[in-house]
């Protein structure tokens, strides 16, 4: 497939996991502890496993697997939020695909399907539209979700219905920004983190200058990646090029999509349509301050949130779940008490275990490999 | 199915005289009720159809006369499937087209050769009789093309949204050679893993043809029969350990059904399995993994090795199995578990799939 197979090229590969090695042997750092690199994109998570990128790696180098999957970080009574909406006999409950296993308190919204919830998947927020146009006796509802990667789009929809003097068509808005989000992480006590794989398609949105804090404040250098395998394993290159040589800077490897100033257009058009809340409730990181994105006055009409009576559940994670302690790379997946056992991808208990780019699922569906050859974690 | 709203009567049944014809538009309850009009879809649509000499006589049930089955072999192969795809008709295929083939398949893959099938219909009130017409011309096609003889039916209608149009059920009967003796639980260290051409044109082509994701690609099912395939590939060896068509779950659950059943690992590299390049730019875009995809005239063969390359030139001599290509091999650890070797030069678990394939969101 052209345009893809060129950065899937073994032969590269093999000739960046050989500079890698070289590279950290001029870390010290690297003697005493293995360097730990945080991925905060889950696209990034899924590449990692689907190619195997960590076994090319030296083990002085471990990714941490970061917070940037929006469908792992959602807490559980959002989802109740959600089901309570589907649940209403007037409204069409439509959301991404993978966002329908993710477990409430209650149940999912698959399961709010099977038992008679009219719950639809869509591709894109402006097929919830296309229903709602369709289906003017019901209310549709979109379920937006997802970091600055997908917020252009919805804010785009909601632009277009109120342009199109759409009544019927509302959004339950649980976007959510990563700058606040990565502040709050390394603000955490715990974290050892050395430097930053940056999100490639946030970044697309926001451009590169928003990170600039990470390499001044924290002195951590940050490289934003493209999801490629050749991609993670070049702007890990990167990363490590900037520790063996003392720098912390924000770098680009996705030059190929990511603009220094992002993409204006999509920048107003959440302008436009957003607005910060003051706090927003993660799973396993609780509340983090102005993390959490909702829809401005303006927009109230085509606001889930003001529309409908929605209970805002709030739940606490399950006790025995270490998420959080995953998210921020404290402990591993397979450290965790119920990895495996009470936490599986078919009986999730936390929601990284649920989505294909979360952490654990990762590791569970493609992690084994190691633990059946008795690798350490 | 609730009584009220069920009604229905065997096909075979009670002598009918083929003179009936169907004056209706749409399939109404009447056509599943036993009378004058039941007889005239059956007549006109079905026996027009399929007709053959077990089906002629239309007794209540078919009468399959035991030596000829026992000249064919010293086994019965006996299966059963339910058809419920949607959308009826797709680029490659129909419903009609599956509902054949994908019986004729499973008996096919034990190595049984397809002799009679039954075929049992579910039709939705309000069901256009064209469209049945055209479901019904698709099954006696294959079934020609395959050499099996559909040799009793049942016709039930239910109300409007009692169920989605149309649904069927066939079930197959074939019977096994006395030399022939295939297993998931039969696959060695050492022996090879073969597919018979690209993998997940089908699942592709129904995703597409949903029309829910606005892509444009030219990707047609590859819906059909795989009894002449399996009867070169047992022509060829009489070491073909395992075989199984690679249906719902695609060819990462038939790997795993091997490697779990037989207790040894499968390695397989990416590079080698054979993917259509829209099927893998389809995936791209929408996050699945062609390996999980259903395939609906694609089998998994685990072959000794002495007799891997004698097993491949057979298949690709024969048309569907044109494409086919040695994709990895047996190994004893770890055992349970299948690996693949990317493409990238790392290594992964292809798993069991949980749940649904649902596409990720960014």
């Amino acid at each position: 497939m052209k345009y893809v197979d060129e950065f899937r090229d073994p032969e590269k590969a093999q000739a960046l996991a050989s500079d890698i090695r070289r590279l950290v042997g001029c870390i010290p750092r690297a003697r005493r502890r293995p360097l730990q690199i945080m991925e905060v994109c889950g696209g990034h998570t899924h590449s990692i496993f689907r190619y195997g990128i960590q076994q090319m790696l030296p083990e002085e180098v471990e990714f941490v697997h970061g917070p940037g999957c929006p469908v792992c970080v959602l807490p559980m009574g959002r989802v109740d939020d959600c089901v309570a909406l589907a649940e209403r006999p007037e409204v069409i409950f439509t959301t991404f695909g993978d966002a329908m296993r993710v477990p409430g308190s209650r149940k999912s919204l698959l399961k709010a399907k099977a038992d008679g919830a009219d719950v639809r998947m869509v591709y894109s927020p402006l097929d919830a539209l296309m229903l709602a146009r369709k289906h003017p006796e019901r209310e549709v509802i979109f379920f937006g979700l997802g970091f600055e990667t997908t917020m252009p789009s919805t804010a785009m929809t909601l632009i277009q219905a109120r342009a199109q003097g759409v009544r019927n068509f509302s959004l339950f808005c649980n976007h959510i920004t990563i700058i606040p989000t990565i502040k709050a992480m390394l603000d955490s006590p715990e974290l050892k983190l050395d430097g930053f794989l940056g999100p490639g398609h946030v970044s697309m949105v926001i451009g590169t200058r928003p990170y600039a804090f990470i390499a001044r404040h924290y002195r951590k250098p940050i490289t934003i990646a493209g999801f490629e395998p050749l991609d993670v394993l070049q702007s890990m290159w990167m990363v490590l090029k900037q520790l063996a040589e003392g720098r912390c800077e924000v770098e680009n490897q996705y030059g190929r999509i990511v603009a220094e100033k992002g993409n204006p257009k999509a920048l107003a058009a959440i302008q436009e349509v957003f607005e910060l809340r003051e706090f927003f409730e993660w799973r396993g990181l609780g509340s983090i301050d102005h993390s959490g994105i909702r829809v401005r006055a303006g927009y109230a009409d085509f606001d889930a949130e003001r529309k409908f009576q929605v209970p805002n559940i709030r739940i606490a994670d399950p006790k025995s779940c270490q998420c959080g302690e995953v998210l921020k790379g404290v402990i591993k997946p397979r450290q965790c008490k119920v990895f495996g056992t009470a936490c599986t991808p078919e009986t999730p208990l936390g929601s990284l275990m649920v989505s294909t780019e979360g952490a654990c699922a990762a590791y569970y569906n493609y992690g084994r490999l190691d633990a059946a050859r008795g690798a350490p974690a | 199915m609730n009584e009220v709203r069920e009604s229905g009567a065997k096909t075979a049944s009670q002598g009918i005289r083929r003179t009936g014809r169907v004056r209706d538009s749409h399939i109404n309850l009447s056509h599943g009720s036993g009378g004058k009009a039941m007889r005239a879809l059956i007549e006109d649509v079905f026996l027009g159809a399929f007709a053959n000499p077990v089906l002629d006589p239309l007794e209540d049930q078919a009468m399959l006369p035991l030596a000829e089955l026992a000249r064919h072999g010293d086994r019965l192969a006996f299966t059963t499937d339910s058809y419920v795809v949607d959308p009826l008709f797709f680029p490659g295929g129909d419903i009609g087209t599956l509902a054949v083939s994908g019986t004729v398949n499973d008996l096919a893959v034990s190595g049984a050769k397809p002799l009679f099938l039954s075929c049992a219909m579910v039709l939705e009130e309000g069901l256009a009789v064209e469209t049945l017409r055209r479901v019904v011309a698709s099954m006696r096609s294959v079934a020609g093309e395959a050499g099996v003889s559909i040799v009793t039916g049942d016709t039930k209608v239910v109300e409007k949204g009692a169920a989605d149009k149309l649904f069927i059920n066939t079930c197959g009967i074939g019977v096994v050679r006395p030399d022939v003796c295939m297993s998931a639980r039969n696959a060695r260290p050492g022996d090879v893993v073969i597919a018979s051409g690209v993998l997940g044109d089908h699942g592709t082509a129904i995703l597409i043809a949903r029309n829910q994701l606005a892509l444009e690609a030219e990707v047609a099912s590859d819906c059909q029969p795989l009894h002449g395939l399996v009867a070169a590939m047992l022509a060829a060896s009489q070491n073909i350990h395992c075989l199984r068509d690679a249906t719902r779950g695609g060819a990462a659950t038939v790997l795993n059904e091997f490697a779990k059943s037989s207790e040894v690992s499968i390695r397989i590299r990416e590079r080698d399995v054979p993917i259509r390049e829209q099927v893998k730019g389809a995936c791209e875009i929408l996050g699945l993994d062609p390996l999980f995809l259903a395939n609906e005239g694609k089998l998994i063969a685990v072959v000794a090795e002495a007799d891997a390359a004698h097993v491949l030139a057979a298949m690709r001599a024969h048309p569907a199995g044109a494409e086919a290509a040695i994709i990895g091999e047996v190994t004893a650890h770890p055992a349970g578990i299948v690996t693949m070797r990317t493409a990238f030069g790392g290594e992964r678990v292809v798993d069991m799939l949980v749940g649904e394939q649902l596409p990720r969101i960014c």
